[in-house]
């Protein structure tokens, strides 16, 4: 069982991108998908598209790697596309029963496309470039206000960390359940789905027990270790804004104030269009 | 100086049935009276359910015994507000190396225990450093803990222990799921401890040959101390021991075996060495 694709998909290199802190590339992330939303017009996504290909280039992870994490999206994205070509009101080119294309379907079609495809290479750059261990910590310290209101943080981000690390010791328990049952002749490969769901109750049982165990385990060998939560806890690798960071916070900034000037511009623009032309009739 | 200093400590368990209501009393530890001293290397040995990982568990003051005390550096391990500075005298290093490795790095989990005792980040960068240096794991501290051999982890989670600067470490049973190499790993892993760095053990064990080295050697059985003694003073009690459910060593039985059949060997021999010279002369 490959054990390594499960956490998460980092690509391991050196760029600026991978060295940047985990909450300027949270809060970047976030900050860029909003913007997506907010602007609807092929100008904006030229901007955007600019934004990530630059982004793109500075964290040295090759395109095709980047490509693959848009293959399980692919019948989704195509899926939203068809609809819209098909089913959008509008100045219709061609007409079949319910079905026609019209000049409008195709032009949200192609903006739905755009938007899909910034939007996942965005979130999973994000992925690519931040270890799941840095990702914990940069949620840690953004929601670190939430204390306030006693959430908890810590907590969270610790199960969080604790589930990572985890989920390959269980994967390979369960490998080895699978292993121990079918040798007793327990079949996981029927065709009918209900035996199949059946056959998985005697996997899941004794996953559990040992589950459970090792978290007791866990719980002991962390307190021996003086865990008593998050409060007075020092960190090894300890998140400071360097100048980078600053710089990027800098950039995105630019960025979103140059999206909303040309997406107000362009709704102006297009404001005086609709006037003129109701004007001229 | 006595780092352990244990007076009449008796820790029972209460068998409770469905309604609650006490089924019988289990007697794990019986008016144990042990000491031990700065920079002396003890093993606890002892069969399944002797008692032994009771006790260990009560020098980390994760148990606390039921009447009696428990001093660890003259603190009274049932003391709540001692409880993280006992943690911090006497570290320990369990079972089973996968469910007490905390960090998903290394060096990260090394660092868990200096981290929760609030130790400043260049303080911990230096100890992680120096404790996987001592155990020699040095050259694996970026690596994923997954990716290791049951030594290998077993060495980390001691690194762990010792980057918190103990001045005791307890471990409880630290090979019973290694492989024979594994094993011979961690032994000598804590003879450098003890010699060097002058870091008292208490090595809780059920197999003799790792108890060969130690400075003291106590026998537990049901609960009480059976036997104490120097190695040599143990190893010739062969029949008492395997009363106990103990195994001796194939090469100190070997001897026992001779000598009972006449042949003048001296009358505890611990290693292979040891026979040869003996039969040669």
């Amino acid at each position: 069982m490959n054990t390594e694709a499960t956490l998460g998909q980092y690509y391991q290199t050196d760029s600026v991108i991978h060295r940047l802190d985990p909450r300027v590339k949270l809060v970047g992330t976030l900050l860029y998908m909003i913007s997506l939303f907010i602007f609807n017009n092929i100008f904006c996504y030229a901007i955007a598209a600019v934004f990530l290909i630059v982004v793109i280039i500075l964290c040295r992870v090759p395109l095709t790697h980047m490509l693959k994490g848009l293959r399980p999206i692919l019948i989704l994205m195509l899926f939203t596309v068809i609809f819209n070509i098909f089913f959008t009101p509008g100045e219709y080119l061609w007409q079949f029963g319910i079905l026609h294309i019209s000049k409008e379907g195709i032009k949200t079609a192609i903006l739905i496309l755009i938007r899909l495809t910034l939007l996942i290479i965005s979130a999973s750059i994000m992925t690519l470039t931040t270890t799941p261990n840095r990702l914990t910590d940069g949620l840690e310290k953004l929601f670190a206000p939430l204390k306030l209101i006693k959430v908890p943080v810590h907590e969270m981000a610790m199960m969080m960390s604790i589930a990572l690390r985890f989920i390959p010791i269980l994967m390979e328990e369960t490998d080895k359940i699978l292993k121990a049952q079918t040798a007793r002749g327990a079949g996981f490969d029927s065709k009918k789905l209900t035996t199949r769901i059946k056959s998985l109750i005697p996997v899941i049982v004794p996953l559990f027990i040992s589950a459970f165990r090792r978290a007791s385990d866990l719980a002991l060998a962390m307190e021996a270790r003086c865990y008593h939560g998050g409060e007075g806890r020092t960190k090894l690798y300890p998140l400071k804004y360097a100048a980078r960071d600053i710089l990027s916070y800098v950039f995105m900034g630019i960025y979103i104030i140059s999206l909303t000037a040309v997406g107000i511009i362009n709704a102006k623009i297009s404001l005086v269009n609709a006037i003129a032309d109701i004007v001229s009739k | 100086m006595k780092i352990i200093k244990s007076k009449d400590v008796t820790f029972e368990y209460i068998k409770r049935d469905e309604n609650g209501e006490v089924e019988g009393i289990n007697k794990a530890l019986d008016n144990i009276n042990l000491d031990v001293k700065e920079g002396e290397f003890i093993s606890i040995l002892g069969a399944n359910g002797s008692g032994k990982s009771t006790f260990a568990k009560h020098i980390n003051s994760i148990l606390m015994p039921t009447e009696g005390t428990l001093w660890v550096d003259g603190m009274d391990t049932s003391d709540e507000d001692k409880i993280l500075d006992i943690r911090m005298t006497a570290g320990m290093v369990f079972q089973n190396p996968d469910n007490q490795i905390i960090g998903q790095v290394i060096e990260e989990d090394v660092a868990f225990g200096p981290e929760n005792m609030g130790v400043e980040t260049a303080q911990i960068r230096e100890r992680v450093d120096e404790a996987l240096k001592t155990v020699g794991m040095l050259d694996y501290k970026k690596n994923s803990p997954n990716k290791l051999s049951g030594g290998q982890k077993q060495r980390v989670s001691i690194a762990g222990v010792l980057a918190m600067h103990p001045k005791c470490i307890v471990l409880d049973e630290p090979t019973a799921m290694l492989d024979p190499a594994g094993r011979k790993e961690v032994i000598r892993a804590l003879r450098a401890l003890n010699d060097v760095e002058k870091i008292t053990i208490i090595l809780i064990t059920h197999y003799m040959e790792e108890t060969i080295y130690s400075d003291r050697i106590f026998v537990m059985n049901k609960g009480k101390i059976a036997m104490e003694g120097t190695p040599r003073e143990i190893f010739t009690r062969v029949e008492e021991l395997e009363e106990f459910r103990l195994e001796i060593p194939q090469i100190t039985r070997l001897a026992y075996e001779l000598r009972k059949e006449g042949m003048r060997i001296p009358e505890c021999v611990l290693t292979i060495k040891e026979l040869c010279d003996a039969l040669s002369r």
